[in-house]
């Protein structure tokens, strides 16, 4: 034990310091503030102002185009050509054309531009169109615009679950669509992450032969223990790294945000306008925070960490004896697949569980150790009974030591065999032999 | 006393069978040269002295006792594909193979800097393993399977990688250890390390052991009974009961021979039948090398006579 515990140290401590570890907590915040911070910013610095001409031939949208600060929209009197001119001449940003159509057939409409124009522009001028068609049309059709918003009636619908005892529960699919999705997705990618430095410290240790000069110290099961559960430590201490830098940048960044004179509230609305899909996210954002408390977190957590831990260990003793059984990085693809096939499919097998989180897939998946550490974690958000994660939870320990105790034979021969092309019949050998 | 019994070990992998009823004896306090071609079994033997394999039949007695977990910390190993972790501090690598062997840090600590002084790289301590030389590293290696004090020490081909200088400040490491009562078992190949630092050898040819035993009694019993002769004369004839094998007349009416006595007949005879025709200036008895042992048992070809190794020893 004392052993395990030295080897554990020494692999933590090596991985830790390792600038490349440290890099990566530093970046992964970053990276991951940049997603949302990027798009926000961007609309922000875009100052640039556009004049649009419009040329209606049509008569039918008068005052239609309101525009904004940085997109504005302006009638002019000319033809065609000489509004072609004018863009050439950089006078306008672009020119619309509308010729004289019928509100039923709203063909010919076309936009001149120098530059392509940008997604968001023609989106404007299309819904600005479109909203102006559908008035006429009502207007044609008798109904008073006033009428129409009356009928307008915003539905929401609260979603309640019957448990036993509390009786009513309130429940919210989209928040647990996304803590599903997600907690299966951070499995799915560190198992990867950490079970391939498992595999590479192995075989590190194998073509620096150092192996022999340690497995005359230790026993070959202690030292892979050691180094499946230091890399596992360092992999926790790097998700709690990222909670906390991440808290902290975020923190940071929204009192930044929130107390910046430089930046006037128009001008942040007109950011917002351009940037519709910020503010669904900011929109998103506050209605997962409210509905996050319908969850049951701490179950949530309890059971990310113990699918967590229970998937990386079972993959990674896979990874060491697909590296030990190996003599570089480039012989290790063969053993590779078959381990990375149940993985990637259950990952993909996600987006379609989470549709019908209690289907009988589901329940399948969700049971086999192999693929329930994502898959029981897509459901988990969902309440799926008691009994299935009981079982799901003691099949993951049960399968997880019959795959070590294989993996771990395997490895045993692996680590002192060199130069040897080894196939699968010759595993299946190794695991028999005796020690 | 033996510090090691290896008693009928067999070891069978899937396609062959590396050691094949193989007993050993190591005498505290020797050096014992463990001598075989390349493939004869020598490191699956090692393997299972170190407690890396297990033997399929027979077992292996640590100073009386069937060996043990607990004997690894007695026991030191350098084997001979050396290997260091490479991006680890010198100091910080030494300190972890010593605490692995049951080491404490402290005392792993004290015993360090008095090898870091004793081979003069008291500035190697906080450098990576890859920034040093292949000899340095080999250094390193070396004090980490001697650090923990063992009192068996295992070295597969110990010289491998050191420069003439080195070798010898290892050699001397090694006699200084089998003097501080060490038990030393030395695998290689190179036989005149063997003749110069042995007390005992036992030879393993295609998994079975050929010949074990004292180093000079097996010297002893490889001799021909040939002597090497050179004198001034000429040399013209001798008892019949005398072989000669080879005779060169040199410049200056000098000679060099060759002659072989028939068993119990002792060598005084032949310097009396030589006395009465040449000017005897040396008589050396010659004795076979390891090396001529070595060769002569694992081809089963050999025969001294026919060897220029007669010619030079």
């Amino acid at each position: 034990m004392k052993k395990i515990l030295l080897i554990l140290q020494r692999e933590y401590l090596v991985r830790v310091q390792k600038k490349s570890f440290i890099i990566m907590t530093l970046i992964g915040p970053i990276l991951m503030a940049g997603i949302y911070a990027i798009p926000a910013w961007l609309a922000l610095r875009d100052n640039e102002s556009r004049t649009v001409a419009v040329i209606d031939e049509s008569g039918l949208f008068k005052d239609t185009f309101d525009g904004n600060k940085n997109l504005i929209f302006k009638p002019v009197q000319t033809t065609l050509p000489s509004g072609k001119q004018a863009v050439m001449d950089g006078k306008y940003y672009a020119v619309l054309f509308i010729p004289k159509i019928s509100v039923e057939k709203p063909d010919g409409i076309k936009l001149f531009s120098k530059k392509s124009v940008s997604f968001e522009v023609e989106n404007a001028i299309e819904r600005a169109l479109k909203n102006q068609l559908e008035d006429v049309k009502l207007i044609q059709a008798g109904i008073n615009k006033q009428v129409l918003e009356k009928i307008d009636t915003p539905v929401s619908i609260n979603t309640l679950n019957l448990t036993e005892d509390e009786g009513e529960k309130d429940s919210n699919t989209g928040a647990a669509f996304i803590v599903g999705f997600a907690s299966a997705f951070l499995i799915y990618i560190s198992i990867f992450i950490y079970g391939v430095q498992v595999m590479r410290g192995v075989l590190e240790e194998k073509t620096s032969r150092i192996v022999e000069v340690i497995i005359s110290s230790v026993k070959p099961f202690q030292l892979m223990v050691g180094k499946i559960t230091g890399i596992a430590l360092v992999g926790l201490t790097q998700f709690l790294l990222w909670i906390i830098l991440g808290t902290g940048i975020s923190t940071v960044a929204l009192s930044y945000l929130r107390s910046d004179k430089s930046v006037p509230a128009a001008q942040m609305e007109a950011a917002m306008k351009q940037a519709p899909a910020l503010e669904q996210r900011a929109n998103a954002a506050d209605k997962l925070s409210s509905a996050l408390s319908t969850l049951n977190i701490p179950l949530i957590l309890g059971s990310f960490l113990f699918y967590f831990l229970g998937g990386y260990l079972l993959y990674s003793a896979l990874f060491a004896a697909v590296g030990a059984a190996a003599d570089s990085e480039t012989d290790t693809q063969q053993f590779m697949f078959p381990i990375t096939i149940p993985l990637i499919l259950s990952f993909v097998m996600a987006q379609f569980i989470i549709q019908n989180p209690d289907g009988q897939l589901a329940f399948w998946l969700s049971i086999i150790p192999l693929t329930s550490p994502i898959i029981m974690m897509v459901r988990m958000p969902f309440n799926p009974p008691a009994w299935e994660i009981a079982l799901s939870m003691v099949l993951l320990v049960l399968g997880f030591l019959a795959i070590a105790w294989v993996a771990a034979r395997i490895y045993r021969v692996g680590i002192l065999m060199y130069g040897k092309k080894v196939n699968y019949k010759e595993l299946a050998k190794w695991v028999f032999y005796r020690a | 006393m033996y510090i090691l019994s290896a008693q009928h070990i067999t070891k069978r992998y899937s396609s062959h069978t590396a050691l094949d009823d193989v007993s050993i004896d190591i005498p505290k306090g020797s050096i014992f040269g463990l001598l075989g071609p390349n493939g004869a079994g020598k490191t699956s033997l090692i393997r299972i002295i170190t407690q890396i394999t297990a033997p399929d039949q027979g077992q292996v007695l640590f100073n009386g006792e069937q060996l043990a977990p607990k004997h690894i910390g007695r026991i030191g190993y350098l084997p001979e594909e050396r290997g260091l972790y490479k991006k680890m501090k010198v100091g910080d690598q030494l300190l972890y193979l010593a605490q692995l062997k049951g080491m404490s840090k402290a005392e792993a600590m004290q015993k360090l800097k008095e090898w870091f002084k004793k081979f003069d790289m008291q500035t190697w301590w906080g450098k990576q393993v890859e920034d040093l030389s292949k000899g340095m590293q080999q250094k390193v290696q070396f004090i980490a399977t001697v650090l923990h004090q063992p009192e068996l020490l295992i070295l597969d081909e110990p010289f491998t990688g050191f420069d003439p200088v080195n070798a010898n400040l290892i050699k001397d490491e090694i006699i200084s250890l089998r003097n501080q009562g060490c038990t030393i078992i030395f695998s290689t190949h190179r036989m005149e390390s063997v003749e110069e630092l042995c007390d005992y050898i036992a030879l393993i040819n295609k998994s079975r052991k050929i010949l074990d035993g004292p180093t000079k009694k097996i010297k002893h019993q490889y001799k021909t009974n040939t002597y090497a002769v050179e004198g001034e004369g000429k040399l013209i004839s001798l008892p019949s009961q005398f072989e000669v094998q080879s005779m060169t007349n040199l410049e200056d009416g000098f000679f060099k021979a060759t002659i072989k006595l028939p068993a119990g007949v002792v060598p005084n005879h032949l310097i009396e039948a030589l006395i009465g025709q040449v000017q005897v200036h040396s008589f050396i008895e010659h004795i076979p090398s390891m090396n001529e042992i070595f060769i002569r048992n694992v081809t089963g070809e050999y025969t001294p006579s026919q060897s220029r190794y007669v010619e030079t020893e």
